[in-house]
C-alpha cells in the first residue's frame, strides 16, 4: 500500500430496501428514511439514506478491500447530495497517508446528483497474530 | 401538513407566545450560550452490544466481514452511534442526544439540548438534517458490553444560508464508555433549518357565488345557515334554487336552521386525493332538523367512526384564514366542548 494508490470503485445500488433496512438497523426511525409521504411533506422528493448507513457503507468499503485484518480507527464523513431510491452510489478511494501500520484513505461516494459523501477513513492492518503489522508499506 | 381544521398550522412565531423574540443577532448570541453545556450525562445504551443487532446491521449493509460473526465477534466499529440511539421507544430518531431527531424522554438527557432545539424550532428552524459524522474507535465493542455515553454541545453556528434553507449548525461530541474505559468518540453535526420551499397546503376550493345562492353565502358569513322557504306553498328547499320544486313559485324567504341534524348518509373519500384535502375523510349528507339535507364534512370524528343516524351539530369553520364553511361535529363531542368552555 502506497500513498496515491487508488482503490477499485464499488457500485452500491440505492434501493428502497437498503435505505429502510439501514435506517432500522441503526435504530433511526426518522420518518424521512422510511415514509415517502412524510418525506414529501418535508420538502424532499422521496425517502433518503440516513448518515449512519452511509457511515457503515464507507467502513465496509475499506474493510472489504483490505480484508478482515483491517482495524478501523477513525471514520470522518460529510454528506452532500442525498441518496434517493433508484440511484447508484459509486465509492472511490485513494490512499492519502501511510505511517507504519496505519493508513488514511480519502473516500468519495458519488450519485447522479453529485457527491453524496466525502471523507477519510483511518485504519491499521493486524498481522496474523492480531498485533498491528509493521509490513504494510510493501 | 394536513388539512386539519382542529389544528390549523400556526406560524412559528405563534407557537410559543412566551418565547422571547430575538432579532437574528441576539438569537445567535443566545444560541451560542449553549456551547459547552451537556446534552446527555451518563446516559445508558438501551441494549447491551449484542449479536442480533450486529447481524441485522450486517445484513442491511451487505457486510460479510467475518470479524463480525462467530465466538470472537466484535461489533462493526461504524455501528458506534447505533448503540446510543433511543429508537421508537425513547428519544426517537437520529443520533442519540446528539442527533436531530432527539425529542426528550431519554435517560441521562440534559435539559440544555432540549432548550436549544426548542429555541431553534421557535426561530423557524423546524427541519433537521445530519451533515457530518466523525468517529474514533479506541476499543472494539463486543457482545455483552454495556455502553454509557456523555454528550456535550460543542458549537452552535451563526445563521447560515444553505441550499436547503437558512439555519444553524449544531455540533455535539459524544464519549462512549464501557465501564470506565473510553471506547469511542463521536462528533456529530446537524443543520437545523427553515426549509427554503416549505410545502404549503393548497387552499380549499372556493364556492361559486351567484345571484341564486348569494343569500346563502351571506348567511354563512354571519354564521347563520339559511334555508329557503317558498312563500306560496311554505315548502323548504335546500340547496338554494331560483324556484320552488313543489309549486313552481318564484318567491321565497328564509328560515334559519337550528343546527341540529343527523347523518343521513356518507361516503369516505380515499381517491383521488384533491390537493386541499387529506384523505381518507368522510363526506356526509346531514338531514337537518327542519327536514332538508346538506352535504358537508364531519369534523373531529375519524372517518371510520362516522355512522348513519349519528346526531350532529352545525359549526362554522374558517379555512385558509378567510373562508367560512358550515360543517358538522358529532353532537356529543360538540356538547362536551361547550361544557368545557
Amino acid at each position: 500500500m502506497r500513498t496515491g494508490d487508488e482503490l477499485p470503485p464499488v457500485e452500491i445500488p440505492i434501493t428502497r430496501t437498503l435505505i429502510v433496512a439501514g435506517a432500522i438497523a441503526s435504530r433511526d426511525y426518522q420518518d424521512v428514511h422510511h415514509d415517502p409521504e412524510s418525506a414529501r411533506h418535508k420538502g424532499s422528493p422521496d425517502i433518503f439514506m440516513n448518515i449512519l448507513t452511509t457511515n457503515g457503507l464507507v467502513g465496509r468499503y475499506i474493510t472489504d478491500h483490505f480484508g478482515p485484518r483491517t482495524v478501523l480507527k477513525k471514520v470522518a464523513i460529510r454528506l452532500g447530495a442525498p441518496n434517493y431510491p433508484g440511484d447508484t452510489m459509486v465509492l472511490n478511494g485513494r490512499v492519502e497517508t501511510v505511517e507504519g501500520a496505519t493508513a488514511t484513505v480519502r473516500i468519495v461516494g458519488t450519485n447522479r446528483i453529485g457527491n453524496h459523501v466525502t471523507g477519510t477513513v483511518t485504519f491499521s492492518l493486524r498481522d496474523a497474530e492480531g498485533t498491528p503489522s509493521e509490513h504494510t508499506r510493501a | 401538513m394536513v388539512d386539519d381544521p382542529e389544528a390549523p398550522p400556526a406560524p412559528p412565531e405563534a407557537r410559543d407566545p412566551d418565547a422571547p423574540t430575538h432579532p437574528a443577532h441576539d438569537l445567535s448570541t443566545h444560541l451560542k450560550s449553549y456551547e459547552g453545556h451537556p446534552a446527555a450525562v451518563s446516559a445508558t445504551g438501551k441494549d447491551p452490544v449484542n449479536l442480533p443487532m450486529i447481524r441485522h446491521w450486517c445484513e442491511a449493509l451487505g457486510d460479510t466481514n467475518p470479524a463480525y460473526t462467530g465466538p470472537e465477534a466484535i461489533a462493526p466499529p461504524t455501528m458506534l452511534q447505533a448503540w446510543t440511539m433511543g429508537g421508537l421507544g425513547g428519544l426517537g430518531g437520529l443520533g442519540g442526544p446528539g442527533g436531530p431527531g432527539a425529542r426528550g424522554g431519554h435517560t441521562g438527557r440534559a435539559q440544555a439540548y432540549d432548550e436549544l432545539l426548542a429555541l431553534l424550532d421557535a426561530s423557524g428552524c423546524t427541519s433537521v438534517v445530519a451533515t457530518d459524522c466523525e468517529q474514533e474507535y479506541l476499543q472494539p465493542l463486543r457482545p455483552g458490553d454495556e455502553i454509557t455515553f456523555d454528550t456535550v454541545i460543542e458549537s452552535v453556528s451563526d445563521r447560515k444560508t444553505t441550499k436547503l434553507g437558512t439555519g444553524h449548525f449544531v455540533t455535539t461530541r459524544t464519549d462512549v464508555r464501557v465501564g470506565e474505559t473510553l471506547v469511542g468518540t463521536h462528533r456529530f453535526r446537524i443543520l437545523k433549518y427553515a426549509p427554503a420551499q416549505a410545502k404549503k397546503t393548497p387552499p380549499r376550493p372556493r364556492p361559486v357565488v351567484n345571484r341564486d345562492n348569494a343569500g346563502f353565502w351571506e348567511g354563512v358569513e354571519r354564521h347563520r345557515l339559511l334555508i329557503q322557504r317558498c312563500t306560496a306553498c311554505a315548502a323548504l328547499r335546500f340547496p338554494w334554487l331560483p324556484g320552488c320544486a313543489h309549486c313552481g313559485g318564484p318567491d321565497w324567504d328564509t328560515v334559519e336552521a337550528s343546527g341540529e341534524g343527523t347523518v343521513y348518509s356518507y361516503v369516505v373519500m380515499h381517491h383521488p386525493p384533491f390537493p386541499a384535502f387529506d384523505p381518507p375523510y368522510a363526506v356526509v349528507l346531514v338531514e337537518l332538523a327542519e327536514g332538508v339535507r346538506i352535504i358537508s364534512n364531519l369534523v373531529g370524528t375519524p372517518y371510520d367512526k362516522v355512522r348513519i343516524g349519528m346526531p350532529v351539530r352545525l359549526v362554522f369553520q374558517v379555512y385558509d384564514g378567510e373562508l367560512t364553511l358550515p360543517v358538522f361535529r358529532a353532537a356529543e363531542e360538540a356538547a362536551a366542548e361547550e361544557a368545557a368552555v
